[in-house]
């Protein structure tokens, strides 16, 4: 098995959820495919959606929510 | 000056005005700063400066609590809250009258009946200013489909605590609203902190017209005449322009005595901006809202007028009376305002923070640049996107158009996307040139 690190595409605040009071996009170990939404970042009042660029399973978070992200950061790693 | 110290509850270009304003006026001004506006301008030119959280908004300038604190450690005795941020939450405008700070806006009961659009239609009606047709507050889909029976479609579904632009949806139909209702309700929830929303007649091409006015809670109200600001995108103004171009005399007149009118029913005080959409056809026109606080677009209307509308503020929040009278203020010349942001206007207007490796400001006669970035400095993504304000005064609109066109062809900046090209090209626009653009044109303009 090997693994698969998503990054930020832009600088902001990234969120894990759509919304305050929502659950998590994704939960821990759970099994994401490529496409799906698994955060937010808010860049300048807008929000963009950060997409899983594979199909794997979550292994390990590098932010919390609500971090501030620099493009190029991992955010979180997939055993692909 | 009763006051001395002044707290600016906000950054950039605003702070850096608000700063400059206290300066003049012997003033001394304390800036907050989040971590990303360690080395920020506003932070610099201040006297004083408070840290108060990390970069993003809501821990550190949306952060009421540390605001305060940073007040009462500085020793400030008045807190001016720019716009945005904390500058219309009437729940921060108490705690610092509470805290015995003077408020550089009106009254908190003020913000709180004009940040409510039911209540702020109240007040108007009170005033006797014309609203546009309109229901109260729905309780739930059938409510809506029958009031909007009585106004008429097409209708805008809008939140009661919205703002900004925000939380508003057109429907055409009953079925359209019934649906849009429903998600209304539910957005306006997680943005706003209330389910409420009410409907509006949608006017066909209005032009947005909004007047600036000034009270000093003493009995004194005047108006500073009036900005259009019908060229937005996404409800957002993108240029500004003192006076309205082609307003009959009649219709701005009566506009401008409506938004005094207003300002007295509601017992304003301090700067406010009340927001109008005009029906040119007709000369019809119908209050939308109140703005509680300083404008984004305040320099055209000190262009033409030669009013200090920041200092004004300070003043009368010092318990001055109003310096001037009505027939003090004229309306000279014409004067534009372009919103300059870190967006890429050929990539869908997406946000374009990073740094500013250089930067060449348009300069010469009769040309205002509001703005807190430097070359070099690294514009952050945690914060709105406009980043500077150019402003071009001319004697007449025709000269005000040709300045605005050769400042704009001054105006360099390398490292990020601008919205400068997208000015460029609304200047050689003939329907901008004949200034008769309403507030649906630039959302159909090409790039």
């Amino acid at each position: 098995m090997s693994s698969h690190r998503i990054t930020a595409r832009t600088p902001g605040v990234f969120y894990r959820r759509p919304s305050p009071d929502a659950e998590p996009y994704v939960g821990d170990g759970a099994a994401v495919s490529e496409g799906d939404t698994i955060g937010l970042i808010e860049v300048m009042k807008t929000y963009r959606e950060v997409k899983a660029d594979t199909t794997g399973t979550v292994s390990q978070w590098f932010v919390e929510n609500e971090d501030e992200v620099t493009i190029g950061q991992d955010l979180v790693e997939l055993d692909t | 000056m009763s006051i001395s110290t002044v707290l600016v509850a906000n950054r950039g270009e605003i702070a850096l005005r608000i700063v400059r304003a206290c300066r003049e006026l012997g003033l001394r001004s304390v800036a907050v700063y989040s971590d990303a506006d360690a080395e920020a301008a506003h932070v610099r030119h201040a006297d004083d400066a408070v840290h108060i959280g990390k970069s993003s908004a809501s821990k550190s300038y949306l952060d009421a609590e540390a605001v305060l604190a940073a007040a009462r450690s500085s020793g400030a005795d008045a807190v001016h809250p720019g716009y945005g941020f904390l500058s219309e939450r009437a729940s921060f405008a108490r705690a610092v009258a509470d805290a015995g700070l003077v408020w550089v806006g009106p009254p908190a009961d003020v913000i709180e009946r004009m940040g409510d659009k039911a209540a702020a239609r109240a007040v108007a009606a009170g005033a006797g200013v014309p609203v546009v047709p309109g229901s109260d507050e729905l309780a739930d889909s059938d409510a809506a489909v029958a009031a909007a029976a009585e106004i008429g479609y097409p209708v805008l579904v809008k939140a009661a605590a919205g703002g900004g632009g925000r939380g508003i949806r057109p429907a055409a139909s009953d079925e359209e609203l019934r649906r849009v209702v429903v998600e209304a309700r539910r957005e306006a929830a997680s943005a706003f902190g209330s389910d409420a929303v009410y409907l509006e007649r949608a006017l066909p091409r209005p032009k947005h017209i909004e007047v600036q006015v000034v009270a000093d809670g003493q009995g004194g109200v005047v108006h500073c005449f009036e900005r259009d600001c019908s060229l937005q995108r996404r409800r957002q103004k993108v240029l500004e322009e003192a006076p309205a171009p082609g307003l009959d005399e009649g219709v701005r007149r009566a506009m401008c005595d409506a938004a005094v009118a207003l300002a007295r029913e509601v017992g304003y005080v301090g700067a406010g901006t009340v927001e109008f959409l005009l029906d040119t056809d007709s000369g019809e026109f119908f209050f939308i809202e109140m703005n509680t606080r300083i404008q984004v677009e305040h320099p055209v209307t000190e262009l033409v007028t030669g009013l200090d509308l920041v200092a004004l503020q300070l003043r009368v929040a010092d318990g001055e009376p109003l310096p001037l009278a009505q027939d003090d203020i004229e309306c000279r010349g014409v004067a534009l305002e372009f919103r300059v942001n870190a967006e890429d206007p050929d990539d869908d207007f997406l946000p374009t923070p990073g740094e500013v490796t250089a930067l060449e400001l348009p300069g010469g006669p009769g040309v205002r640049v509001d703005t807190a970035i430097a070359a070099g400095d690294v514009i952050p993504p945690f914060y709105d996107s406009m980043v500077a304000k150019l402003a071009v005064w001319g004697p007449d609109r025709a000269a005000a158009l040709a300045r605005g066109r050769r400042a704009l062809a001054e105006y360099r900046v390398e490292g990020i996307p601008t919205t400068i090209p997208l000015h460029r090209r609304l200047l050689d626009d003939p329907t901008v040139v004949a200034g008769t653009h309403d507030i649906t044109f630039l959302e159909g303009f090409a790039m």
